[in-house]
């Protein structure tokens, strides 16, 4: 999976970011890309081998591990992630269209192509709240799929072709839970840090407006 | 995207640390994260499939696995290696900070002059002073924390750091007391002292930049009281000018920071 494209992706949005923007870009970078990357994903590797049900019956085993898992943890993970961070490339691209605005007409029609005011802010804001919203909906997800994070270690199947309740075992139920709440604990963070950095923006500019209003009603 | 990325930030970091943190860098990423790579991964990479229980009893053998491995040795040395690395990107926050509120001044004061000064200090070395002191020694003692944590954890699942050849297991479906052998028990005990080896030598340069910046502190320290008692004002304003460039050199310097530039 060609993830250096996010990581130039998360390094361009950077530079249009505020503090607590970077600091959910190093989030993101490092606590979820690295770890899914460097560890997770050799942890399910081989996780339809390594699922054994007790029976020789064909085709049990494989109709009761699509019926535990019909998308698996790491999928759903590399999902998350790249759904997380696309709404940042809005403003990439809002910014690329103020430059090319600016080419255009020849002359300087901003401050700064790069600052957030005016529509930038209202395009960084929905990016944003786009952000939160398929984190939680990932973490919803997750839950609703596989009835919390926990990964037991049997599961019973009864579908057929298997002839009667069948034990399968998972291949290491707990170091998938410890990354699956690993996942969890930096989702919440990114949350966190999102919901911060929308009040933080909103404050700023109600602040700036306020303001401004007031200087003028005295003018 | 690998663990090159991670090289690419930190490397950036490294302008701005001392002699002891430059060394503690290079044996992070050739003795730890070079050798976790090429070679420890390989060593556990059949771990579950050569992990063999002397039963046929389907179910057994993972769960036993799963009983003595609750996380494996790897992927323990992988979130290591991140959660110790990722202290120092509170410095190259910092430097990145500092960098901004300067270019925000300078637009304000007279630029051209000060950045003719600039390409000549450029060469100077830089200097840890003030805040970003604070910045980097809280670093380092994060840093020092996560290593012990770690190695606790470590020789709390595993009793020691030793491999076991053989395990005996009797967790249900297995039948009764099973024997469970190991993959490589020797092998993976090497890496794992070695390993244990290398993260004892980095906390202990941790410790020795830490005594060093503890002993830098305060002698600079006593050397302001000495000279604010006989030159009061004149020195102050030289060492002030001085901090002043060694700020632009830090800021000017770094190019990579949380940019993650390529």
């Amino acid at each position: 999976m060609i993830w250096g494209f996010l990581r130039d992706l998360l390094s361009g949005v950077n530079k249009y970011s505020t503090g607590i923007g970077r600091i959910w870009v190093a989030v993101v970078f490092i606590f979820r890309l690295l770890v899914y990357v460097a560890a997770a994903e050799n942890i399910w590797k081989y996780e339809h081998d390594e699922f054994e049900c007790n029976i020789k019956q064909p085709g049990c085993e494989n109709v009761c591990f699509d019926h535990f898992f019909p998308v698996s943890h790491i999928r759903l993970w590399a999902l998350q992630l790249i759904m997380v961070s696309t709404p940042s490339l809005l403003v990439v691209f809002h910014v690329a269209y103020r430059e090319n605005r600016e080419k255009h007409h020849n002359q300087k029609l901003y401050r700064s192509p790069g600052e957030i005011d005016g529509g930038l802010l209202c395009t960084y804001l929905i990016s944003i709240i786009l952000k939160t919203g398929f984190e939680v909906v990932f973490l919803v997800l997750f839950y609703k799929l596989y009835n919390g994070f926990k990964v037991p270690r049997l599961v019973t199947c009864d579908i057929r072709p298997c002839p009667s309740t069948v034990d399968c075992y998972i291949s290491k139920p707990t170091e998938k839970m410890i990354f699956l709440y690993l996942l969890v604990a930096t989702s919440c963070l990114c949350i966190v840090l999102n919901l911060s950095e929308l009040s933080y923006l909103i404050f700023k500019y109600s602040i700036k407006c306020y303001l401004k209003r007031y200087i003028k009603k005295h003018q | 995207m690998d663990w090159g990325a991670l090289h690419t930030i930190l490397g950036g970091v490294n302008k701005h640390s001392t002699s002891i943190g430059k060394i503690w860098l290079t044996v992070l990423f050739i003795f730890r994260i070079m050798i976790l790579v090429v070679a420890a991964e390989r060593v556990w990479g059949d771990e579950q499939d050569d992990f063999i229980c002397n039963t046929l009893q389907p179910g057994c053998k993972n769960v036993c696995y799963d009983h003595f491995f609750p996380i494996s040795h790897i992927r323990l040395w992988a979130l290591q290696l991140i959660f110790v690395s990722t202290p120092a990107l509170l410095v190259a926050m910092h430097v990145a900070y500092r960098r901004h509120e300067k270019k925000r001044q300078f637009r304000k004061g007279d630029q051209k002059c000060e950045y003719k000064d600039i390409e000549e200090i450029r060469k100077q070395r830089f200097r840890i002073e003030g805040s970003l002191w604070w910045t980097y020694t809280s670093s380092i003692f994060f840093r020092l924390v996560f290593e012990a944590v770690f190695m606790y954890a470590f020789y709390f699942m595993y009793d020691g750091f030793r491999m076991p050849r053989l395990m005996k297991c009797n967790a249900w479906p297995c039948p009764n007391t099973v024997d469970c052998f190991v993959s490589r028990p020797t092998e993976k005990t090497v890496f794992t002292i070695f390993m244990i080896a290398v993260s004892s030598i980095c906390i202990l340069l941790n410790v020795a930049e830490l005594c060093y910046l503890l002993t830098k502190f305060f002698l600079r320290r006593s050397k302001k009281t000495g000279n604010s008692k006989h030159h009061p004002n004149h020195e102050n304003k030289e060492e002030t000018k001085q901090n002043e460039m060694n700020e632009l050199i830090s800021d000017s310097c770094q190019n990579t920071v949380i940019g993650f530039s390529s």
